[in-house]
Parts: structure tokens; sequence; C-alpha cells
């Protein structure tokens, strides 16, 4: 007989073992699965692996897809931290994209010095932006922000391609919907020459340092997680719930705007409605595997864009579809969650001693 | 609150009691981690017998009651109940639909009734098979004013049981049990919610229930009950049974002491002459719905236990919530020492020296996720003491929670423990330290020793007194009737959103109390209080 004994207290070791274990459990379940269809596991996990960090350029090229995702997961920390549950990553982002093309595609000139934290800023604006009415709507009207966040990022994928086949279709693009690419002077730095490695990356890891001093050593990071676990409490101690939601809501929102900005300031230099592969959506699982903990965000941010880059490289030599990354990174979402249930429940197998 | 003396069952049977056992549990045992719960608890209850369960809180009371209505499933131990033929059978672990059958019938302290059907469509709930569209109801119409009668449950059947007091929906509650013919009934602490008059229709019918040859386990914490009502009394304590007895010849400070395991000295209020007014109300109207006083007026002064007394549910909620500076008046003006301004949010009211102890100190005390020092820093982050440039102190913060688990007696791993993980009574320590520490000028108290067992409601009445001593003016809202005759210098009374009152404690008793919540009018008029 299995039975769950609740526990008084998590062990630490479970804080690092529950998202690896949960991880590694999603790539032995899709496996499992690639071995129904004749695929050895064996072979397929190696190539996987290979892909991934079997090289400089596969390092490099998973550190770049990482960049994205440790700000969108730093995204959905904060906001989760807060029980703001923005799952509209995705749709700020976008916006955060579209600003910088706005802010850098020619409207402004300058040097680099001003005009690359500009572009950055347009884009933290526009996600903080983007955000504020389901904020809004939950602290006035006690909307639910999972539903109007997630809608908001289908409202402003149309909004993206009706811009890219209007207004900011660049002209000499040969009738491709995409937008005139940013000024030489508004794009981020290579990090590696001939790679596409870029400065963004570095934004990240700062970011979340600074996030993780926020949130354990401040007087406003101690708020947001008062009023995330027990906003009553809060509110009877006297603290400004309605504003700290608001604040942690634009927060993430900025931090997602900005993952777009570095986007295309980063990689292409110009916008296409296909700029993301739901690096908004895999933010959620990077946050949720890293406990949400900004610190922790990067290592996970790492482990799901290896997933990625590596699913790319087997998917390609094995001719699978490359939504296999998808269905792991998915599946190690659902283990996190049951991994939750441990985190607070001791599995113990027979009779318990009386 | 003693009984009336009519006692239609012989009390105090003792051996070769010739009525047959209805129910018998064999060695009951339950651990839930570290914890055991209830440790081979054996218990007989017979037909026609009163059982009052004694225990503190935690002592395993709701545990045992929740296997033997199959919530839970014992780790070791049988269940048996009596089959109708002189026999008893094992019941199936953890089926409460088995109990139901086998005539178990359970009131909870928190009612499961659906407020919006009426009492007759509460009690047949569930009894009918649901295609029938319009079914035959004038047969279980008479069944169910049958019993009312018989046992005292005069209840209005025909009205949605939202609209319906709470002392009616308990007897709406029992209804529903005695109709499933049920022949053990469960009553889980049920007079927390009554008025004392109300409680001693309460009594009367669950002696009518034994006359009836039915078995009645009753829960209590409170021994003025057990005397009431009870037969045989089983005292647990720490998941062990540690007495069971007749109540014949056991005295209240046995019964006191087998509960706790030692003596426990209560606190006594001295004289003190109340200084200037600190909290004053005048002609107050706020709240919404249940929670709404109308024309409210009362001064508090320092050094002055003010007691409100009332049925949960009167106003209560209104009055703490404008002391606690979450509330502001509709009409009228509610001022700390002169200033309104002071109460105009909670932020403020702590600020002008408030400390506040909540009506629910899991919902609005604390934050369970958070540890100990930052629980007792949530109501001033920004004080110096806390925090520097936005930036917490952490070493300061710890070292201020060592001091009041040393102050307060808090049983707790460190400063650094979830304060979820503690328990009611420490938790209600933590709060009292955050209400205290800064030598509050107002202290509200709501409900201050509520579910908290008996050493550490003494130890919670103990520094109420000693800030009463220091000057502090409190508001102390209870509905434990006996704790706010001890503590308080002037009592007032709470019904349906009016204060009577207040009264010098002195001229008041448990009955007069009773009188004034269930909105009557004293006998004869009390003096005024100063």
């Amino acid at each position: 007989m299995i039975r769950l004994e609740p526990r008084t207290a998590p062990p630490a070791w479970l804080a690092l073992a529950a998202p690896i274990g949960a991880l590694a459990a999603a790539l032995a379940l899709s496996t499992a699965i690639l071995a129904a269809i004749g695929i050895a596991p064996g072979p397929a996990l190696r190539l996987l692996l290979e892909g991934a960090a079997g090289s400089p350029f596969a390092l490099a090229e998973t550190a770049t897809r990482a960049t994205p995702l440790v700000l969108t997961g730093l995204a959905a920390a904060i906001a989760f931290r807060a029980r703001f549950w923005n799952i509209g990553a995705e749709g700020q982002l976008y916006l955060g994209a579209m600003a910088a093309v706005a802010v850098g595609a020619g409207a402004l000139e300058g040097p680099a010095w001003l005009l690359v934290p500009l572009v950055l800023l347009a884009g933290a604006l526009a996600g903080a932006v983007g955000v504020l009415l389901p904020a809004l709507g939950k602290v006035k009207a006690g909307a639910d922000e999972v539903v109007t966040t997630l809608l908001l990022n289908f409202v402003i994928a149309l909004f993206v391609q009706m811009m890219l086949e209007g207004p900011m279709k660049d002209p000499m693009g040969l009738g491709w919907p995409q937008s005139p690419p940013l000024l030489d002077e508004a794009m981020l730095p290579r990090l590696v020459e001939r790679q596409r490695l870029h400065a963004g990356l570095l934004l990240g890891l700062g970011l979340a340092i600074l996030l993780q001093l926020v949130v354990s050593r401040t007087v406003f990071g101690l708020g947001v997680r008062a009023v995330g676990h027990n906003p009553r409490a809060a509110a009877y101690a006297g603290l400004p719930v309605a504003r700290t939601t608001l604040l942690v809501a634009m927060l993430s929102g900025a931090l997602a705007g900005l993952a777009g900005a570095a986007e295309v300031a980063g990689l292409k230099g110009y916008l296409t409605a296909d700029l993301s592969p739901g690096y908004g959506y895999a933010g959620i699982v990077v946050a949720m595997l890293a406990g949400l903990s900004p610190l922790a965000v990067v290592p996970a941010a790492f482990l799901v864009a290896a997933v990625f880059v590596g699913a790319d490289t087997m998917g390609r030599t094995l001719g699978i579809s490359s939504y296999f990354a998808d269905l792991v990174v998915a599946l190690a979402l659902l283990f996190v969650l049951v991994g939750g249930l441990f985190a607070r429940y001791r599995l113990r197998l027979g009779r318990a001693a009386a | 609150m003693t009984g009336t003396e009519v006692e239609p069952a012989p009390r105090g049977a003792g051996r070769g009691d010739a009525r047959p056992p209805l129910l018998r549990l064999e060695g009951i045992t339950k651990r839930f981690g570290e914890l055991l719960a209830n440790d081979a608890i054996d218990l007989e209850l017979r037909a026609g017998e009163v059982l009052a369960l004694l225990g503190e809180n935690g002592a395993g009371k709701t545990t045992l009651t929740s296997i033997l209505f199959g919530h839970y499933a014992a780790d070791a131990g049988t269940v048996r109940v009596a089959d109708g033929r002189g026999g008893l059978v094992a019941l199936p672990p953890g089926r409460p639909e088995a109990a139901l059958a086998a005539g178990i019938g359970m009131v909870h302290q928190h009612f499961t009734l659906a407020h919006n059907l009426t009492g007759f469509e509460n009690i047949v709930l569930g009894t009918e098979p649901w295609w029938r569209p319009r079914p035959a109801r004038a047969g279980a119409r008479a069944r169910i004013e049958d019993l009312a009668r018989r046992m005292g449950l005069e209840v209005e059947l025909d009205r949605p049981v939202g609209t319906l007091g709470v002392g009616a929906r308990q007897r709406i509650e029992i209804l529903k049990a005695l109709y499933r013919e049920a022949r053990v009934l469960v009553l889980d602490e049920p007079t927390a919610v009554l008025t004392p008059q109300e409680a001693e229709g309460l009594f009367a019918t669950i002696r009518a229930l034994a006359a009836d040859g039915r078995g009645v386990i009753f829960i209590t914490h409170k021994l003025a009950e057990v005397e009431a009502v009870a037969e045989r009394v089983v005292v647990l304590r720490q998941g062990r049974k540690v007495a069971d007895r007749p109540l014949v010849g056991t005295s209240r400070e046995e019964l006191a002491r087998l509960m706790v395991g030692r003596e426990v000295v209560e606190p006594v209020r001295r004289p003190r002459a109340p200084g200037a007014v600190v909290l004053a109300l005048e002609a107050v109207t706020a709240g919404s719905g249940r929670d709404r006083i109308e024309a409210v007026s009362f001064a508090l002064r320092e050094g002055e236990i003010l007691g409100i007394a009332g049925v949960s549910g009167n106003g209560q909620a209104a009055l703490a919530a404008l002391a606690a500076g979450l509330l502001r008046p509709e009409r009228g003006r509610v001022a700390l020492a002169g200033s309104a301004a002071a109460l105009e949010s909670p932020r403020a009211a702590v600020r002008a020296g408030v400390g506040r102890i909540p009506e629910d100190r899991e919902r609005d005390g604390v934050v369970g996720e958070l540890d100990l020092s930052e629980n007792l820093a949530l109501e001033r982050l920004d004080a110096p003491e806390v925090s520097r440039f936005g930036l917490l102190r952490r070493r300061a913060m710890r070292e201020r929670a060592r001091r009041a688990i040393e102050a307060f007696a808090i049983r707790a791993p460190g400063p650094d423990a979830p304060v979820r993980l503690l328990s009611g009574g420490n938790m209600q320590k933590v709060v009292l330290a955050r209400a205290l520490e800064a030598a509050p000028r107002l202290l509200l108290a709501d409900q201050p020793t509520r579910g908290l067992d008996v050493a550490a409601t003494a130890f919670v009445h103990e520094r109420l007194l000693a800030a009463r001593e220091r000057g502090t003016a409190i508001l102390l809202i209870s509905e434990d009737l006996d704790e706010l005759l001890a503590l308080s210098d002037r009592i007032a009374v709470l019904h349906r959103g009016r204060l009577a009152g207040p009264f010098p404690s002195e001229q008041l008793d448990v009955p007069t109390l009773g009188l004034l919540m269930a909105g009557h009018e004293p006998e004869e008029p009390l003096g005024a209080a100063a």
C-alpha cells in the first residue's frame, strides 16, 4: 500500500532534486515515446546532448536560446511570487519587440551608448504597459488575470501581424511581412565572434542577480511574498496590497518586453511574426523549474534551452518533428507540479508502524 | 449554565449496565507524520447514554470522530456498530456512507447545509432518488414534524436556511441526522455558536434523544457543559485516553487537571482607576449586512478592558474593523485620543499605537509561508529597526524575533521557521507579541483565545491584564462569557448591530448576558457605567 503523509517541512535537498528529477522524468517519458515508434533511446539522447552541448557552437547556440528564456523566466517568477498569474509574457514580448523597432529602426539617431539603452527601455516600457490592463482589472474589479493575460496574447499576435502587413512593413522587404531593420547603432553587441550569442545574456544574468537581491533583501520583496501568500493578512498589517500587485505585474511585463527587445536587437535586427517560438510560455516552465527563485531561473533557462537546441539537432538527424522539444518541456512542467506534491507530502510504502 | 434538573435517563450508570452497546471503538490508532493523533483508544457507547468527549485542542477528539464517521481510515483498530439484532459489526474503514447506513449521525462545528434550500429540502436532500421530479413528500414531512416535536427541535422548515439564525440551522442539522435514523449522534463543539439560552435548549434535546434510546457523543472543552448534560466523560490528552468514568463523583477541578495534565492558574484582575479616554465612538453606523453596527457609542479609557459580548455575526466584525483601521464609519465619529485620522487605515492605526489581534489569526494575522521574524516585522516594515533605505536588516529582525520567542514563550524551531509550522497557540503568541511589542495605547483583542488550550488561554489572559496594568486600553471582543466576565472592567452587548451598555461587569452574570445577547432588556435596570 502506498500512502501520502504530510511533511512538516520540505528538506533542503528536495529544492534541487525536484526540478532535475522532473526534467529527467520528462526526458525518460519522451524517449519512451520515441522507442515506441522504433527509435533507439540511447543514440537519440546522445544526439540531443551533442546538439545542445557537444561543441563550442552548440554551447553558444544553447546560451543564445537561453537568453530570452532567462528574461521570460524572471517575468514569470516575480509575478508568480505575488500570485499574479501572468500568462501573457508571450504577448508582452512581442510588444517589447515592436517598441524596439519603433525606436531603433530610424525614428531616433545617435551613438550606440545612447540608442541601445533607449531601445531596451522602450521594450521594457511597452511590456509593462501591455500588462497594465489585466493588472488594473484584477486590482479594481477582481478580473481573473489568468484569463485576461492569456487572451491578450492572441490580441497582440493579431496586432503584430496587422502592423507587419501595414504601418510597420519594410518597404524594402520584397513584400515579406517584416519590419524595417534596426540601425546598426541600435543593435546589441555580439559576445563571441561569428556566433549569434549577444549581450542580452549579460543583461539577463545581471537582472537575475538584481532580482534575487530585491526578493530576499528588500522591504518590497518581503511585501511581494506577503501579498502573494496571504493578501488579507498583508492588508491587515497595513501593506499596500493593490500597489504591490500593480508594481509586480508591471515589473513582470517589463521583463517580458525586454526579452522581445533583446531578441530583435540581438539577433535578426528586424521583427517578424515568428520572432518567438513560445518563449513567453516556456518562461513559465523555467520559473516553475527554478522554484520561483530568480537566481535559479538562469540554470533552469539553460536546461530548457538545451532541450530545445538538442531536440532540433536530434530531429534533423532522425527525422523527428521539432515539436519533440515542446513535448519534453511540457512534460517537465507537469512533473514539476507533481513534484510539488512530494515537497509537501512524504511517500510511505506498506503499513505504518503503529 | 448548570442544567435544569430533569433527568430522563439514570446518570452515572456504572458496572453491570444492562443497556445494549450501540458503538464500540477498539484500539483506534492514527498517525499523521510524526504526530500520534490517536493512540490505541477504546470507547464504548450504550443506548440512551450521553457521553462527553473532553479534551483540549489537538488532543485527538476531531480525529477520533472523523475515524468514527469514516472521513479517515484508522492505522489500527476497529469501529463496531450495533447491527440491530443485539450484535456488533465492524464498519469498513474510511467509508462515510457505511457509517451513515449504520446509523451514525454527525453534526459538525461548521454546518453542512445548502443556504439557498429550505430546511425541509436540506433534511431530505440525498435521501430521495434523483429521477423522481416531485417526490411524495407528505410522509417525509410528517416524520420530520413528529421528530421535531418529540425532540424539542422546533424550527421553520419552509424558509431558506440562509435566512435562519445559527441555532435554527443547528436544529436542522440534528433533524437531518435523525431523519436518516441516526442512533448514534456526534455533536462537535455544538455550543460554540449558541447563546446560553439556546445551549439550554440543545441540552434538553440531548436529554430527549437519550430518553429515546439513542446514544450521544458530545465533544467539548467546556467543563460546565460536561456537567450540564453528560452521564459519563472520556478525557483525551495528547492522543491518549486518560480517563473514562461516570460524571458522578468527579469534580470540575479534577476534570480540568485530567484535560490539561497539570494545574493551571488563571490570572486575576486587580482594581485600577481608568485614565483618559483613548477610543471614542459617537453614534457610529458602519459596515454592511450582518456585519453592521448602528448608532454605537462608547468611550474606552486608559487601563481599562471593555468587553463586547454577543452571538457572532451581530456586528462584532464591523466594530473590530473600525478599531483596526480597516473600515470607516458611514455616520458618526470614531476617534483615537481625539484624532479621527489615526484610524483611517491599518497603517495609520499601527503608527498611532493600536495593537491588533484579529479574530482569525490564520486568515488575517499571519502569513504562514513567511518566517517568524518576517511576520513579527510585517506591521512596521519601514521602521528603522527593520529596514534601512528599503533594505531589510535581517540580523536585527532575527534578534527581535529571538526576543519575542523568549518573552512570549513561543514554541518554535527558531526565528527562521515558517509560521505555518507553529501550533495555533504559538501562532497566536506571535500575533500577540506583534500587537504588544510597541506598548500600544489601544489594543484590539478580537476572540484572542479562540481555539486555544487552557494553558495558552491563561497566558493570553495574563498578558492582556499586564497590558491593562501598564495603561493600555483594551477592546475585548469575545464569545466566551466567562472570559469576558473575568477580564473586563465593563461589558457591552451587541445584538443586531446595536450596543447595550456598557455595564460594570460586577453587575453582570452569564444568564443576564445571555438575555442581553438574545436582544432582551435587562429585567432590572443595570447601573449605567461611568
